[in-house]
């Protein structure tokens, strides 16, 4: 089935059967997008349930004016904590990973498996003593408090990310510096981070998307001078009498820098998807 | 081994040990923290509940105790339930899409790439986001219920969200029998498995007679023992509906990508003999390949099956953060404690979430560790 290539002849009834089903699919998954985007260009008064699926009478691109304004301070907040934090989870994971390949000490695979399971925890187990640290340090409502909490519980998946490609660099590499009497960090500093760069790409993509769009941490530590894109969003749509264009622009504006990611790093997307769940 | 690589072993340890110290106290420390503060009771004095140094008593497990079977705390048991068939359907459909995506694109069609892009995309997607497009979606009279008439079938009537309906609703005191029954029969499948394949005898017998045990007990005092004065009914919800779909639209495309690896990597040779061997495709499907992805569904379960219980983002966005039918316990761990000032109570919350948690990834963890160090 799998080796049997479409002849010049056209295609039979089950490729057609297929194709169909895909595109069903297809229409499944991008449907609520479509609703998205014609609903967040219609006037306020122009959405109404029964028409919902039209096309908008008349074009307004106010919704998106309004929502950037509104929006603005809360995209820069996400921006600063998404990016601080992941690179500093994604600092201390390669090295970390580095560690753990490549040079294992008593112990060190105990060690490894105390900091993979940070990644599984309900974060609900910790909320409340890190609500209450994270006031006591005085980070409480400071996007550098959020910085912190994502760094310390990225560690986890990048750490296993690192290792897991760290191990697969041969030890041959090492050893001629080795041999030259290079210590730690020159190997690391010479041998390992230069190969290093599709790790990073995985892991500054799958630490990008997940702290971006997280939520429990960020309504929980943060106050409206700080809060990220999401808590913004879960706000503007939870209120009573809500005009769904502005939400709905909303919503694309906190998606686009995701799906942005999405389109142009896909396949590195999917490594870390996959790093994060196969390997578990 | 030289003393410049015993160095350099120190310096990775040295390396590694601010993680495992922050992990240790943000991981280790806080869940201590947390079991320790379910055991007080912070929070029932208000006065007391937002002191800078509040002061609290140790209770023991009073707060376990009223959770289960406290008179005020019905809407946690509630939310226990909605999250085991939440976790069910949210698990079969994951799967079953996932896999029948998977199949399909597995065939090879053309434009592979495009369809795999965007089945995926979703899963990029905050769950906030996801949440606020189904939110509209789902409205009643609206979304999803005008799409019939488009092709001139009169609208749908679905409450997708807003229904106030329960079904296969059953009294919280026949819990404890319907447990020991479900785990009497666990132990009943296993005991029978141990002991026709003869190789683990004691342990077969040891399941023989838990089964029996605890079926026993289940059938002879079971019912007179129950943990509520009066009877408390509680089953699904169907304003989960909307939550079912809306979160298997995000993460089907997920678990076909788990397949697809999955199914990438198994040997073309393999595929071939079967074809050989006479296998039709439906065949080839059902007797090679699905036995072969056992090990990708085993881990996908256990993936979505922890995201599901955690599942707080994409509720608070589709229904709010206090709306009971849609309750689950993630989000009641947030209301009681940051809205409610239930500290204690809040954290038991929290720990019985950790503890379902670890049920189902504990396990896993271990025997994946163990295969690293087989390998």
């Amino acid at each position: 089935m799998r080796a049997r290539r479409p002849g010049s002849h056209g295609w039979s009834w089950r490729r057609w059967l297929l194709h169909g089903t895909l595109l069903l699919a297809v229409a499944i998954f991008v449907l609520p997008v479509y609703m998205m985007v014609v609903t967040a260009l219609k006037e306020p008064a122009a959405i109404e349930l029964s028409t919902a699926w039209q096309l908008p009478p008349t074009w307004n691109w106010e919704s998106f004016g309004q929502a950037w304004t509104a929006f603005l301070p809360k995209l820069k907040n996400s921006l600063v904590l998404t990016f601080a934090a992941t690179a500093c989870s994604a600092l201390l994971g390669s090295l970390n990973g580095y560690a753990f390949a490549k040079w294992p000490f008593p112990g060190s695979r105990l060690v490894f498996a105390l900091i993979l399971f940070g990644m599984f925890i309900p974060y609900q187990a910790i909320l409340i003593p890190l609500f209450g640290f994270i006031k006591a340090i005085g980070l409480y409502g400071s996007i550098w408090g959020l910085v912190l909490v994502h760094t310390v519980y990225g560690l986890p998946i990048t750490t296993l990310i690192f290792r897991n490609y760290y191990v697969e660099i041969p030890d041959a590499l090492m050893e001629a510096s080795e041999l030259e009497g290079a210590g730690f960090f020159a190997i690391y500093r010479h041998v390992v981070f230069p190969l290093s760069l599709p790790a990073f790409v995985v892991v500054i993509i799958w630490q990008f998307t997940q702290i971006w769009n997280e939520f429990l941490f960020a309504v929980t530590l943060s106050n409206p001078d700080s809060q990220p894109i999401t808590v913004a969003l879960a706000q503007l749509a939870g209120g009573e009498a809500v005009r769904w264009n502005l939400p709905m622009a909303g919503a694309l504006l906190a998606a686009l820098p995701t799906l942005l990611v999405y389109v142009l790093g896909g396949r590195w997307f999917v490594r870390g998807l996959l790093a994060g769940s196969v390997k578990g | 081994m030289t003393t410049r690589k015993r160095a350099s072993q120190r310096t990775s340890f040295l390396v590694v040990l601010p993680s495992l110290l922050l992990v240790g106290i943000f991981v280790y420390g806080f869940i201590g923290r947390t079991i320790y503060t379910s055991l007080t009771d912070w929070g029932q004095d208000p006065a007391q509940a937002l002191a800078l140094s509040p002061v609290t008593r140790f209770v023991g497990l009073d707060n376990y105790r009223q959770l289960f079977t406290g008179l005020i705390d019905g809407r946690f048991r509630q939310d226990l339930v909605s999250t085991v068939f939440f976790t069910l359907f949210f698990l079969a459909g994951c799967l079953g899409a996932g896999l029948l995506l998977a199949i399909l694109i597995d065939h090879k069609p053309r434009g592979e790439g495009i369809f795999r892009s965007v089945y995926l995309f979703p899963f990029a997607l905050s769950f906030v986001v996801t949440g606020t497009i189904w939110r509209w979606l789902l409205q009643p009279s609206g979304g999803l219920n005008r799409l019939p008439p488009l092709i001139g079938l009169p609208a749908g009537e679905f409450t997708w969200l807003t229904s106030r309906q329960q079904v296969w609703r059953f009294d919280w005191n026949s819990l404890p029998v319907i447990l020991a029954v479900l785990c009497g029969l666990g132990l009943a499948l296993l005991a029978a498995r141990d002991l026709r394949g003869g190789r683990r005898r004691r342990r077969g017998v040891a399941s023989a007679g838990g089964a029996v045990a605890v079926l026993a007990w289940a059938v002879l005092w079971g019912r007179s023992w129950s943990p509520l004065p009066f009877p408390e009914l509680h089953g699904f919800n169907l304003a989960f509906i909307g939550i079912v779909v809306a979160s298997v639209w995000q993460m089907a495309g997920y678990t076909m990508a788990l397949y697809l690896a999955g199914l990438s990597g198994i040997p073309e040779e393999l595929r071939e003999a079967a074809m050989v061997e006479g296998a039709s495709g439906w065949q080839l499907y059902t007797r090679v390949i699905l036995p072969l992805l056992a090990p990708i569904t085993l881990s996908a379960m256990i993936v979505l099956g922890h995201i599901s219980l955690k599942i707080f983002d994409l509720v608070f966005a589709m229904a709010g953060p206090d709306n009971a039918y849609t309750d689950v316990p993630a989000l009641l761990m947030y209301v009681t404690t940051f809205r409610g000032n239930q500290f204690a109570k809040g954290a038991a919350i929290g720990t019985i979430l950790l503890l379902l948690v670890a049920l189902i990834v504990v396990p896993y963890l271990r025997s994946q560790l163990r295969r690293e160090v087989d390998r």
